[in-house]
């Protein structure tokens, strides 16, 4: 049996997925965002492991409080750890258990016959992606995390494929997400995938900032203050006016 | 015998006609209500202008240190004060404690001195013939005790190992069935007390006396209530006629027992559902609208808000303010099947809405998974905007308490009418834990308070016989507490008995004799770090223990771990164990609650450290909380810890005090209100391929 890598679990998980959700933290992140607020995911080693049995019995001790809810897997990078996923979303399934998956899609490699098996057979046991879309802009995409989002969009694009329900998610950052024009595309590009059901736009804050502290790393964002909400409500209309402009372009009624 | 009162037009018959009995009465004749709330009425401008007096006259009091005015000479009885208004003109609801709204009462029963000491502290002066009088003439609950304490219980009380004790102050929790004015009015529960009285037993046992005697006192304070609603205008003697005499009829009966009794929670019981009956009958006779309606209910919840009480700044740091514990059930579901949510529930909420969030009257949801669902999210959406609403677990507590029970206080439920409490304040585990370590020596005093059991003299704590000491000393201290409070509720019976309250009960009535426990999750994570870590024992130079150093990590009460989780329930379990071995007071049953909303802090404060790494002084979690900070797994598995412990074994009522923000219980209020549809309207002839897309805005998550 494979073990995960467990960060930390939360019982009362309400902003990741539908309904009170199981969360389960799991270790090790690729990408370096600039605003990350759990630097203490990076890293893949953590000092806690948990089988897939163990955490469906953890759920189930509380099931009650997850009937509208279900199971959520976030981190750090989920889908660094595809087999200990396959593993418990299997079990889960088999409890009639409500699965998501927060990712950020920066793992998905379409030349890698293996893994797109893989995540096949796990698509097949998720009920709800929530995927984070850090910058609709190639290069403005490396300066935030490090990496360009080509892989990013086509993991989007194959799961829309797949006809698996999406919630698109979106971290707006003063100066670096928050150009009219990218919000625009982002939105365009959002209104391509049939299967987005949902938009979360999420105002940049700082609360994750003493975190840094304690690990000794270096914050870059240092400074930057939160983002206000009507700042946050206003791009969201704004990536929602790109959605109704692409859908209008491809759809004739 | 005829009963063809106008109060009792086209109300279906039952029991309820042929002896007195509210709940028949509603079961008969109560509308359930599925519906939303979108029928309720706002404030009208009366309601809006004497709120505003209210506000004003409040800050007059705080500008004033607190309190506004007080009375220092006429001792405080149902009918002792003249009529008392805001403003005649506007209030739909009317009466005052005393002549005059915020003119608190002088009510020396309890004990002189600490009425003396509520005048002084707040700068008057109680008139030296009451004091004379109540200190040579007439004795006190307070007096009377102190004659009985032996030095062990009062060596106890002293070092706070019992704390909170009703023995200078009245010792509420009781609830009269207010209620029973309104249906049936005063000649008939006269009438029902006076063939009680004459159908008692007739050789004198000292039982049947005292019952003889207290029905005598019940007939006078019912004669005194006629009287008192007599002075502001209404005669009381026969049921009433429609919602607003229900209401007035109600709340008279209520306001003589807060004009009798300063106790430390005057509850009001269960009564929305009740008055909902008259209120359904006039919007049906047309004789009341709904702002008519909605305005007697504000005017009413403002009187109740109103209720105050001369008290001392040591009781107030005690009960962290200044509390009435004005308790309102509301909602929960009938043996029937049927749930008991009315339009009337929903008017008793909005008056937060209408008059603004406030922590009196103490609205009590009894929530049970069988309540509709409207209501549900209406009492979310209520709470979420107010922060004001207390809930309650219904389905728990009707299988032992039926479903015409209400809360006293924040959780100890009862019977109305049918059953009443002895309330026994706290003993402080956590501190007996203490006294188990040190052989029965105070860490704090150094005094030996306890049993001369032998201490603990080991560097590092060793479980077993930590637990084996624990065992002796509970059993010691659950000894001595009970029969403190047996000698509490003697002497509160003889010397400051509650008349009108237990006018409005049935002549025989279930006592509960409660007793409470102070320090759960401090014993629970203590006992769990000496099993699965190592506690070393810091001793001063008296060889007490006074400090613990904690070595290594252990499970925590508060995260779901049964390793510590099935510790805590072990200790309710024993301690209530230890306390039923003992006789109590007038036959009555037993219980415990683990529910220190508030004294959490004042009960921590006379605490020595604690094996689970707790430094001197510092407050406990309140009731049955997880210590601060020390539940790590989220809102969930917290709950999930305190709803172990056995509410067989607490049945007065297990606290849990949760705040959340609310961002934290989801998107915007998405979770309660519904996903935001949002049509793209990229159509208009439709067949549109377009997902249905909902969106969040959330200010406190960002990845």
């Amino acid at each position: 049996m494979i073990k995960g890598k467990i960060h930390s679990s939360e019982s009362f998980g309400t902003v990741d997925g539908p309904g009170i959700r199981f969360v389960l933290f799991l270790q090790g992140c690729p990408m370096r965002c600039l605003y990350c607020h759990n630097p203490d995911t990076w890293k893949l080693n953590g000092d806690r492991e948990m089988s897939a049995d163990e955490v469906i019995a953890e759920y189930k001790k509380n099931s009650v409080f997850y009937k509208n809810g279900g199971l959520t897997v976030t981190g750090g990078e989920p889908l660094l750890q595809i087999d200990f996923l396959l593993e418990l979303f299997k079990k889960a399934k088999k409890e009639g258990i409500h699965t998501c998956i927060d990712t950020s899609g920066i793992t998905y490699d379409r030349e890698n016959a293996e893994y797109t098996e893989k995540l096949d057979r796990l698509l097949a046991l998720t009920d709800l992606v929530m995927l984070d879309l850090k910058h609709i802009d190639s290069d403005k995409h490396k300066i935030l995390t490090g990496y360009t989002n080509e892989n990013i969009l086509s993991f989007a694009r194959y799961i829309d494929s797949k006809g698996i329900a999406t919630w698109i998610r979106h971290v707006v950052v003063e100066g670096y997400t928050d150009d009219e024009d990218d919000l625009f595309r982002l939105g365009e590009f959002i209104g391509t995938l049939k299967h987005a059901k949902a938009l979360d736009v999420l105002p940049y804050h700082t609360m994750g900032v003493s975190k840094y502290a304690e690990l000794g790393i270096k914050y870059r964002l240092e400074g930057l203050p939160s983002l206000s909400r009507s700042d946050a409500a206003r791009a969201k209309q704004r990536i929602l006016l790109g959605i109704k402009a692409s859908r209008n372009k491809k759809e004739t009624c | 015998m005829d009963r063809n009162y106008e109060g009792w037009r086209g109300f279906e018959g039952g029991t309820w006609v042929k002896e007195i009995n509210v709940r028949s009465f509603i079961k008969h004749n109560y509308t359930p209500y599925d519906g939303d709330d979108s029928f309720l009425a706002g404030p009208t401008k009366d309601t809006l202008d004497l709120w505003d007096q209210v506000l004003d006259l409040t800050r007059q009091e705080r500008e004033a240190g607190g309190v506004l005015d007080m009375d220092t000479k006429v001792i405080s009885t149902i009918t002792s004060h003249g009529p008392g208004y805001l403003n005649k003109e506007k209030e739909r609801i009317v009466g005052f404690q005393t002549e005059k709204p915020f003119k608190r009462a002088l009510m020396p029963y309890g004990g002189i001195r600490m009425a003396e000491k509520a005048c002084a502290d707040n700068g008057y002066t109680i008139d030296p013939e009451v004091k004379e009088f109540f200190e040579k003439y007439r004795k006190t609950h307070n007096a009377g005790v102190f004659d009985a304490y032996t030095p062990e219980m009062r060596a106890c009380r002293s070092s706070h190992i019992i704390t909170g004790l009703p023995d200078a102050y009245g010792r509420g929790r009781i609830i009269g069935d207010y209620r029973r004015v309104a249906l049936y009015g005063v000649d008939r529960l006269i009438e029902d007390k006076k063939e009680q009285k004459e159908t008692t037993r007739s050789t004198m046992y000292s039982e049947i006396i005292r019952d003889r005697e207290e029905l005598a006192e019940q007939i006078r304070a019912l004669e005194d209530l006629k009287k008192m609603a007599a002075s502001y205008g209404f005669d009381i003697s026969k049921p009433a006629v429609d919602t607003k005499e229900a209401i007035q009829w109600m709340y008279f009966g209520y306001l003589a027992a807060v004009k009798e009794q300063n106790g430390a929670a005057m509850s009001l019981g269960r009564t929305s559902t009740f008055i909902d009956i008259y209120s359904e009958r006039d919007l049906a006779e047309g004789r009341y609208t709904e702002e008519e309606l909605q305005e007697m209910v504000d005017h009413f919840i403002m009187k109740l808000r109103l209720v105050k009480f001369a008290r001392t700044p040591e009781y107030n740091a005690l009960f962290s303010g200044d509390p009435q514990w004005v308790t309102e059930s509301i909602g929960g579901v009938g043996i029937d099947g049927r749930h008991m949510v009315t339009k009337m529930s929903y008017r008793y909420l909005h008056t937060l809405k209408n008059l603004g969030a406030a922590p009196e009257p103490n609205l009590t949801v009894l929530w049970s998974i069988n309540l509709p669902e409207n209501f549900k999210q209406f009492c979310a959406k209520t709470s979420i905007e107010t922060s004001s609403v207390q809930y309650e677990n219904d389905d728990l507590m009707r299988f032992t308490h039926g479903d015409d029970y209400a809360i006293a206080c924040c959780v100890s439920s009862m019977r109305v009418g049918k059953e009443m409490q002895f309330f026994g304040a706290r003993a402080n585990l956590a501190k007996c834990l203490l006294y188990a370590i040190n052989g029965g020596i105070d860490e704090v005093s150094g005094k030996q308070v306890g049993p001369e059991y032998r201490p603990i003299t080991s560097e590092y704590l060793d479980y077993d016989e930590v637990m084996h000491k624990y065992d002796d000393m509970m059993r010691w201290l659950a000894g001595v507490y009970v029969n403190t409070l047996n000698i509490i509720h003697y002497m509160h019976d003889k010397y400051c008995y509650e008349k009108i309250q237990m006018a409005l009960h049935d002549k025989n009535v279930t006592r509960w004799f409660a007793t409470g426990i102070a320090g759960l999750s401090v014993v629970a994570d203590s006992l769990s770090a000496i099993k699965y870590a190592k506690v070393k024992a810091i001793r001063n130079d008296a060889g007490i223990v006074v400090d613990y150093e904690v070595e290594g990590d252990f499970p925590k009460f508060g995260n779901d771990d049964n390793r510590v989780d099935s510790i805590a329930y072990d200790i309710v379990h024993r301690f209530m164990e230890h306390i039923r071995k003992n006789h109590t007071y007038r036959n009555s049953v037993p219980t415990t609650s683990i529910l220190t909303i508030t004294s959490n802090v004042v009960y921590g404060k006379a605490t020595g450290a604690t094996p689970d790494g707790r430094k001197k002084g510092e407050a406990f979690a309140p009731g049955a909380n997880p210590m601060h900070r020390r539940d790590t797994h989220g809102a969930v598995a917290s709950l999930a810890s305190v709803a172990k412990l056995p509410f067989i074994d607490a049945q007065d009522g297990i606290s849990n005090t949760f705040s959340i923000i609310p961002g934290a219980l989801g998107k915007d209020d998405q979770i309660f209100a519904g996903d935001i549809d949002v049509d793209l309207d990229c159509c208009v002839n439709g067949a549109c391929m377009s997902p249905t897309l909902f969106e969040g805005l959330d200010d406190n998550d960002a990845n």
